[in-house]
């Protein structure tokens, strides 16, 4: 149990630690609105797209993403820059149940990011938010946010010897939103993208996301979001304790 | 003369140059040049999804876009920058000209600009198969430079409200989103509401990506000359109300003591 309270109470104290962040809550509120509001018009504009809800829906993900994509990539940078990185690399607890929290709670802000999208397609293009199975939904969002936040954590765990890791991890806003199926549906993308989409758990918990609201089969991809998910942690597990050997033999752990 | 000259040019390019240092390859390629193309692609295959104009028409549009990502964090940091550093005080309390002091810094802002923008063409040839006439070529830079011109214009008012307002690049996103939203630039014009389209006839890339979507499928410059003089006029527009506003928030931060308050 001990992990899990690790991991929980890291959770919890990172969650309102970026709460209180008029930055973080912009970008987590605020910025997928700018794309919800585009694919509306998009959307609006022909007879012949998805409906506004699925609109809604993958607008809502990509903020989950669009948050984790601008702060997950350079989490530990920033654990460094705080001069807490030694006392988290020296507690005893494993890095990995240290460092999970971090990259979970910011993908955790999309919480504000779903709530503030379908709220302003409610309010200012009328979309009825009508849930086909209101259960699965409630259990899709959070498997979609942990699926994120876990993909950030390998992001972070990848990027760890990387300076430039934020700004890396920014430029990949674009292209996981494009291949995972957030707005575009993945049979519009070329054959060769599909394993790429195929391995990514934000693929399918998008998936799970909108099965569970629009109607489709939910389980399949809720399964798939969580193995990879699962895989993604323990990658990053190896990762962390290669670059915590690394960093300790060359003493480099605190060097921005 | 000679010492406006001086400053303008000496003085901008150093500015620049200093205010810059972040920006190594390691952050400019992911940030300026990747960022433009993987903005292309995702708004091709977008309108692809919508059913919404063909793929070139989000490519021009786009790409003439992405000129305002270089130009507003640009002139953000040329202006901005200075607090970070803790230089500003010293910038404000020389004599020199601040029109010569911050127009120089806009010089290369609006260089760097048009080649993210171009760099957003590129990327469409390569990975959405994008062509247009060779003859259009020079056109298409020309009005590169143009819409560079306009976002920059709006760059020196972000960055001026920048001396009063503490985050800059929550600004220049917020304006980017506006650009994005009500310019045209995935969404037709017509298919706006009357307000956003009344509203995006005073905002720069309008006009100018008008204008390149025309000349892209082999106008020649001659006819989008209406076009243009508009972008032109407007981007001035912007940089005079700019440099306004930089001697309004200088005097008003001398008053109230709160120029390095950040």
């Amino acid at each position: 149990m001990q992990p899990v309270r690790v991991f929980w109470t890291g959770f919890v104290l990172h969650f309102k630690q970026l709460s209180a962040s008029p930055f973080m809550l912009g970008t987590a509120a605020a910025w997928p609105l700018v794309y919800a509001t585009l694919a509306f018009l998009m959307f609006r504009a022909t007879d012949q797209a998805p409906s506004l809800l699925y609109a809604a829906l993958g607008a809502a993900v990509m903020g989950i993403w669009s948050t984790t994509a601008t702060s997950a990539g350079g989490a530990i940078q920033q654990q460094r820059w705080w001069g807490v990185l030694e006392l988290l690399v020296a507690a005893p607890a494993r890095l990995i149940l240290v460092l999970a929290p971090v990259t979970v709670a910011i993908s955790g802000l999309g919480v504000y990011s779903i709530a503030s999208t379908l709220l302003w397609g409610r309010l200012l293009f009328g979309i009825p938010v009508h849930i086909e199975h209101p259960v699965l939904f409630v259990i899709s969002i959070p498997a979609a946010v942990l699926s994120i936040g876990l993909l950030g954590l390998l992001l972070a765990s990848t990027l760890v010897l990387y300076r430039a890791a934020s700004a890396f991890s920014q430029a990949l806003e674009y292209p996981v939103w494009t291949i995972t199926g957030m707005l575009i549906p993945l049979s519009l993308l070329p054959i060769w993208i599909h394993p790429l989409s195929w391995v990514l758990a934000p693929t399918w918990g998008m998936a799970a996301v909108r099965h569970s609201a629009l109607g489709g089969n939910v389980g399949i991809p809720l399964l798939i979001c969580a193995a990879l998910s699962l895989a993604y942690t323990g990658i990053s597990v190896l990762l962390l304790q290669h670059f915590e050997r690394l960093a300790r033999e060359r003493a480099t752990l605190s060097l921005t | 003369m000679t010492t406006w000259l001086r400053i303008f040019f000496i003085g901008g390019a150093v500015s620049f140059r200093a205010l810059f240092a972040w920006i190594r390859p390691s952050v400019y390629i992911p940030t300026l040049v990747v960022g433009p193309t993987t903005q292309i692609i995702f708004f091709a295959y977008l309108g692809r999804t919508a059913h919404l104009e063909s793929d070139d028409w989000f490519v021009v549009g786009n790409a003439v876009q992405s000129a305002s990502l270089a130009a507003l964090f640009g002139m953000g940091f040329a202006i901005d920058g200075e607090r970070w550093t803790q230089t500003l005080s010293a910038v404000l309390a020389t004599p020199a000209s601040r029109a010569a002091l911050f127009l120089g810094r806009s010089g290369p802002v609006l260089v760097n600009a048009a080649i993210t923008a171009a760099t957003g063409f590129v990327g469409a040839a390569i990975f959405l198969d994008f062509r247009m006439p060779w003859s259009s070529v020079p056109a298409i830079l020309f009005l590169l430079l143009v819409a560079s011109y306009s976002c920059t214009g709006l760059g020196m008012v972000t960055g001026a409200v920048g001396l009063r307002m503490r985050d800059v690049p929550i600004l220049a996103n917020f304006a980017m989103a506006v650009l994005l939203i009500f310019c045209g630039v995935n969404v037709p014009l017509d298919a706006l509401p009357g307000w956003m389209s009344s509203i995006a006839q005073w905002l720069p890339v309008t006009h100018v990506i008008e204008a390149a979507r025309e000349v892209a499928t082999g106008a020649p410059l001659s006819a989008v000359r209406s076009d243009v003089t508009i972008e032109l006029a407007l981007g001035t527009g912007y940089l005079a109300l700019g440099l306004f506003l930089i001697r309004f928030f200088e005097r008003e931060g001398r008053r109230r003591g709160t120029l390095e308050r950040a």
